[in-house]
């Protein structure tokens, strides 16, 4: 009994240690760049985030001058007891008493440092990146008549209220919608079932980038474009059919002798969807929730499209685009720019999060 | 009713808006300056404007750069002028994805009235299929004669009609090296083929390696290399030969086009002679490629060749003219002169309306690259711009060196069809300098794709 | 375009399989876990990040630097602290086709939280009494994984895979933004994003269109097979 009780437990442990890797591996990648959006620019450029743990690093104590030394770096020199090439020392030179000879610089302006191993910590962080990427950047313009005047870059409150304003609706009308379809998919008789089922599943293969020039021409030919509107039914044809496929297969996946017992008792097929499938499928519904969220949140092409021409329209991802295509790989705005863009997918997240959770589903299908 | 709904939604955003602004302490700046006065052709739509004839008019611009970079606020900074004195709203909407979302807007019907494009190439497909309107039908040859050195108008000129107005340009032709350094290890500014390559032999018997070199650029991969290659061109062969070449009638696997690739990539492929070595050339990202000259410990590299649009990716506090310098790439042959290669934006009309012509005409004076000229990163293509009108010294000293140059050309690459010259060519010079196509490979295969 | 295709299949293959069999192994160890909600919260992360995100994330994960200078990329790091040579992954045109590889991590990346989420709930759907009457029978827990959860969860796993085999055969962003389709990583839609838009190539795309409708048909029978099993109510 104690043996099986032991392997139950070393079953256990082997479990979380799995897990505990996977978790890791799959958090490393963000850890690191949420750990650079706090160092500074020199300092993400020249040494590994992990340097904030505790590590040996070589540090300068004194320098030497070689042409004071009378060293000719062509030849293999001796200081301080060491010996060797140019290449050799500029790849540094441990002497026997711990310390280390690299000679920095070429040839012509180079001096020769004597380094001693430390142990460090990098702990050195700050708001700058954050506050540059929120704040906009300036610019300067001289004038010819010697001048300076500084053009403040504006803030990211208006992209960030724009952006809250395209995703919301386009994240729960096709919820809605596909909820309505999948259920009928699902549980309804109707003429054309099939064939329109074929056609979901078919649409979920179509490049939208392939519908943006007829959907662009009757949106001018409606005069939508360039309004909220325009995006939100966008968004919403882009995501049915995904929506629709997967709230079907969640919704015709249900217990089947739950809803005939409905039926029996003589409820609708709206009072069944009402009171009986939807509440079910809230974990189905949350997750496609945040699926359509992150995507629309994060959409830079389509928002281009149906929404340029308006300037005032400025979404995060036109702000993030800015950000990255002005600088290239300027990695403490890049960082600091992707964590201010996940921010809020990371809030929507984490608070239907609980909808996931064990018993929601398995406790209300045994009741 | 529902357009009720929509205003409700409007005005309480309008509002949000209002009172994220009213958070922080204004910093308008006080409207001290006059309405600059730029000069105007006589008898045309600006001049009707002037006169506030489309007051409230609205025009849309469309191109390569996002509204809020800093080539945004720069093209902001230059039409000021314009929609102050004329009452008219500059609306620009362009993005990074400008190459496919033009497309889209044009052919669904909802072209923007005027596109500022950044490769003539590009234009031409919209040319082809009729979309842009010819100068010639709002601006008279008299005035674009006095605006313009010929150069500018024929590399606008497609199939003999002038279709758009060059409006700024960057000078390619240039080697920029870590000066403080440089002047400390007492190299000297070459000034000829030869000279540049015993400076070359000399930084590496000093044990460093010449060049940084990067061309790596996401899906825009191996521009630069096209750059070094029309260099290469203009240094040893002709110049029709180059311009037959643009122009797809001289092929890729000609002796004198491989003769030029060959050129540079003779001191590409020598490890000793690039950062990194060849292996390292087509992943280094291009802005991130000059970062080693202003190493902390030393320049790791000491010369880097690219537009004066580089300056922006230096690192963050370098000066001009203390940190960094430039010079003139030198030539190779001197019967071909003193050649300096260009690449700029030029304005194209998709819509005819009076107040989109009056933006166009505006584009015609160097007043309307003030943006670029007060705050750097761009010359204007103008003749008629003066010295006085550079804030920055940097592009005062590029504009002098383009004045001092023999004969000009325009990036060959941004004029070649966009299959070729944003594509292929890119593509295949890419392979070539990592080692997986030889050169004649490469070659036949950019020629495969030439549009007939 | 032939790459083009043989780089989907690649991405198909290698994408839709992993993302499922991750998702699918850490739902199950996440359900016997300690700290199931911490885990399954962090493995999902990935799914809040945008494309551009993912791709600043992994470009800095691959960030190269020639060698012997001090990387700051943290494979190029290990990779050197082992001795070897660092390289610029997804570019590594060396080992091509299978540079391809290095952008599918981040698809896999990317996804297998969102196959986890599904896959967790399903798994939660299977009534407690079913398993215990396995584990009574004797069955061990990789039997009654195999007899009897994956039977049940069968239609989750299946929609699943579908929507992940046809993300991956419309994949773009990822690759279009990595490396733009260089370096011999084109995928079909890149090729038609730069055809029927840079080139203004529009035949071009409704041929792209057809290509990957005839693609998905297998994917579109199986479904129907399911979809005929389903008896609806009148």
């Amino acid at each position: 009994m104690s043996g099986q009780k032991r392997q139950k437990q070393f079953g256990k442990f082997l479990v979380n240690l799995t897990l505990l890797i996977l978790v890791l591996l799959w958090t490393v990648p963000t850890v690191g760049i949420f750990v650079s959006s706090f160092r500074n620019r020199d300092k993400i450029d020249t040494s590994g985030w992990w340097m904030i743990f505790p590590h040996r690093e070589w540090q300068p104590v004194r320098e030497l001058d070689p042409k004071a030394l009378g060293l000719d770096p062509n030849s293999v020199m001796t200081i301080e007891g060491v010996s060797g090439t140019f290449e050799e020392f500029r790849a540094g030179i441990e002497t026997p008493d711990g310390k280390r000879l690299t000679w920095i610089g070429n040839k012509r302006i180079g001096k020769l440092e004597v380094q001693a191993q430390v142990w460090a910590v990098d702990w050195d962080f700050s708001l700058d990146n954050y506050r540059q990427v929120l704040g906009g950047q300036d610019f300067e313009f001289k004038r010819p008549d010697g001048s300076v005047e500084v053009v403040p870059g504006d803030n990211m409150v208006n992209a960030f209220l724009n952006s809250l304003a395209v995703a919301i609706p386009s994240t729960v009308i096709p919820i809605l919608i596909a909820a309505f379809g999948a259920y009928a998919f699902a549980w309804m008789k109707f003429p054309g079932r099939r064939a329109m089922f074929i056609l979901v599943v078919a649409l979920l293969v179509v490049p939208l980038q392939i519908a943006l020039v007829p959907i662009l021409r009757d949106y001018k030919a409606l005069n939508l474009n360039g309004t909220y509107l325009a995006i939100w039914l966008a968004h919403t044809g882009f995501g049915l059919a995904l929506a629709t496929y997967l709230l079907y297969n969640y919704i015709s996946g249900l217990p089947r002798d739950i809803l005939e017992s409905a039926f029996i008792d003589g409820a609708s097929h709206f009072t069944v969807f009402t009171t009986l499938v939807l509440p079910l499928s809230v974990p189905a519904l949350a997750s496609f929730a945040i699926f359509q969220f992150l995507w629309v949140w994060n959409d830079y092409l389509v928002a281009l499209i149906f929404l340029g021409g308006n300037p005032e329209f400025e979404l995060v991802t036109q702000r993030m685009a800015a950000i990255v295509g002005s600088r290239g790989q300027d990695w403490h705005l890049l960082t600091a720019g992707a964590f201010v863009s996940m921010l809020l997918p990371l809030i929507v997240f984490f608070s239907l999060q609980r909808f996931f959770v064990r018993g929601l589903l398995a406790g209300s299908v045994k009741g | 009713m529902k357009k009720v709904l929509w205003q409700v939604l409007a005005l309480m955003l309008v509002a949000s808006i209002l009172l994220a602004a009213c958070g922080t302490p204004a910093t308008e700046e006080v409207a001290t300056s006059t309405p600059a006065a730029f000069p105007y052709p006589a008898g045309g739509a600006l001049e009707e404007a002037l006169k506030g004839a489309y007051n409230g008019k609205t025009v849309t611009v469309d191109g390569a750069f996002e509204g809020n970079d800093p080539d945004g606020v720069k093209f902001a900074e230059s039409v000021k002028a314009f929609e102050e004195a004329t009452g008219i709203t500059v609306n620009y909407i362009g993005n990074k994805e400008f190459e496919a979302t033009i497309s889209v807007r044009v052919d669904a019907g909802d072209a923007p009235d005027i596109v500022d494009f950044p490769q003539p190439g590009k234009a031409a497909q919209f040319v082809a299929s009729g979309n842009i309107v010819p100068v010639s039908e709002y601006l008279s040859d008299e005035w674009l004669t006095q605006q313009y050195n010929q150069s500018w108008r024929d590399m606008v000129t497609f199939d003999g009609a002038e279709m758009g107005i060059f409006h700024r340009f960057n000078g390619k032709s240039l080697v920029w090296y870590p000066k403080k350094a440089w002047d400390e290890a007492g190299y000297p500014i070459p000034e000829t083929w030869e000279e540049l390559i015993a400076l070359n032999d000399q930084i590496v018997a000093d044990g460093d390696t010449p060049w940084c070199i990067g061309i790596e650029s996401g899906a825009a991969t191996g521009w630069a290399a096209t750059d070094w290659t029309e260099e290469m061109m203009l240094r040893t062969t002709s110049l029709e030969n180059y311009d037959a070449w643009v122009a797809g009638d001289l092929a890729f696997d000609s002796p004198e086009v491989k003769k030029a690739v060959e050129s540079w990539s003779a001191m590409w492929f020598n490890d000793a002679y690039v950062f990194g070595g060849r292996s390292s050339i087509v992943t280094t990202f291009f802005g991130d490629s000059p970062t080693p000259m202003f190493d902390a410990d030393g320049p790791k590299c000491w010369m880097h060749k690219q537009g004066n649009f580089i300056t922006g990716f230096f690192p963050e506090g370098t000066v001009a003219g203390e940190d960094y310098g430039f010079f003139y790439f030198p030539p190779v042959d001197p019967a071909f002169g003193k050649p300096f290669l260009v690449a700029g934006d030029s304005m194209y009309m998709f819509n005819d309306r009076p107040e989109v012509r009056a933006l166009m005409e505006y584009f015609t004076v160097p007043e309307s690259a003030s943006g670029w000229l007060q705050g750097g990163g761009a010359l204007a293509a103008h003749q008629t711009v003066t010295p006085d009108m550079y804030g920055v010294e940097l592009e005062k000293g590029i504009a002098e060196l383009v004045a001092q140059a023999t004969s000009f050309r325009f990036d060959g690459s941004d004029l070649m069809p966009g299959e070729v010259g944003a594509g292929s060519f890119w593509e295949h010079i890419s392979s070539y300098v990592a080692g997986s196509e030889d050169l004649d490979t490469a070659m036949q295969a950019i020629d495969a794709t030439w549009p007939k | 375009m032939l790459e083009a295709f043989r780089n989907n299949v690649m991405w198909i293959i290698f994408g839709s399989t992993f993302s499922v069999l991750f998702g699918l192994l850490i739902a199950v160890l996440a359900d016997r876990s300690s700290f199931e909600k911490l885990a399954k919260s962090l493995i999902f992360l990935p799914m809040a990040i945008s494309f551009v995100g993912a791709s600043i994330i992994w470009n800095f994960i691959y960030e190269y630097r020639p060698e012997g200078q001090t990387q700051i990329g943290l494979l190029n790091s290990i990779v050197a602290s082992f001795g070897g040579v660092p390289q610029a992954w997804p570019q590594w045109v060396a080992v091509a086709p299978w540079n391809n590889l290095f952008l599918i991590v981040i698809v896999v990346w990317l996804q297998a939280g969102f196959a986890m989420v599904l896959f967790s709930a399903a798994l939660k759907g299977i009534p407690e009494e079913l398993m215990e009457a396995g584990r009574m029978d004797g069955a061990n827990e990789f039997q009654v994984f195999f007899g009897i959860m994956l039977p049940y969860i069968r239609g989750t796993v299946i929609s699943v895979w579908t929507t992940i085999v046809i993300f991956t055969l419309k994949i773009f962003d990822v690759v279009w933004v990595m490396t733009g389709g260089q370096f011999g990583t084109h995928v079909i839609a890149t090729q038609f994003y730069r055809q029927s838009f840079t080139n203004r190539n529009s035949g071009f795309g409704s041929a792209i269109a057809i290509v990957l409708l005839v693609a998905v048909i297998p994917v579109m029978i199986y479904n129907l097979k399911q979809f005929r099993e389903q008896e609806a109510f009148s």
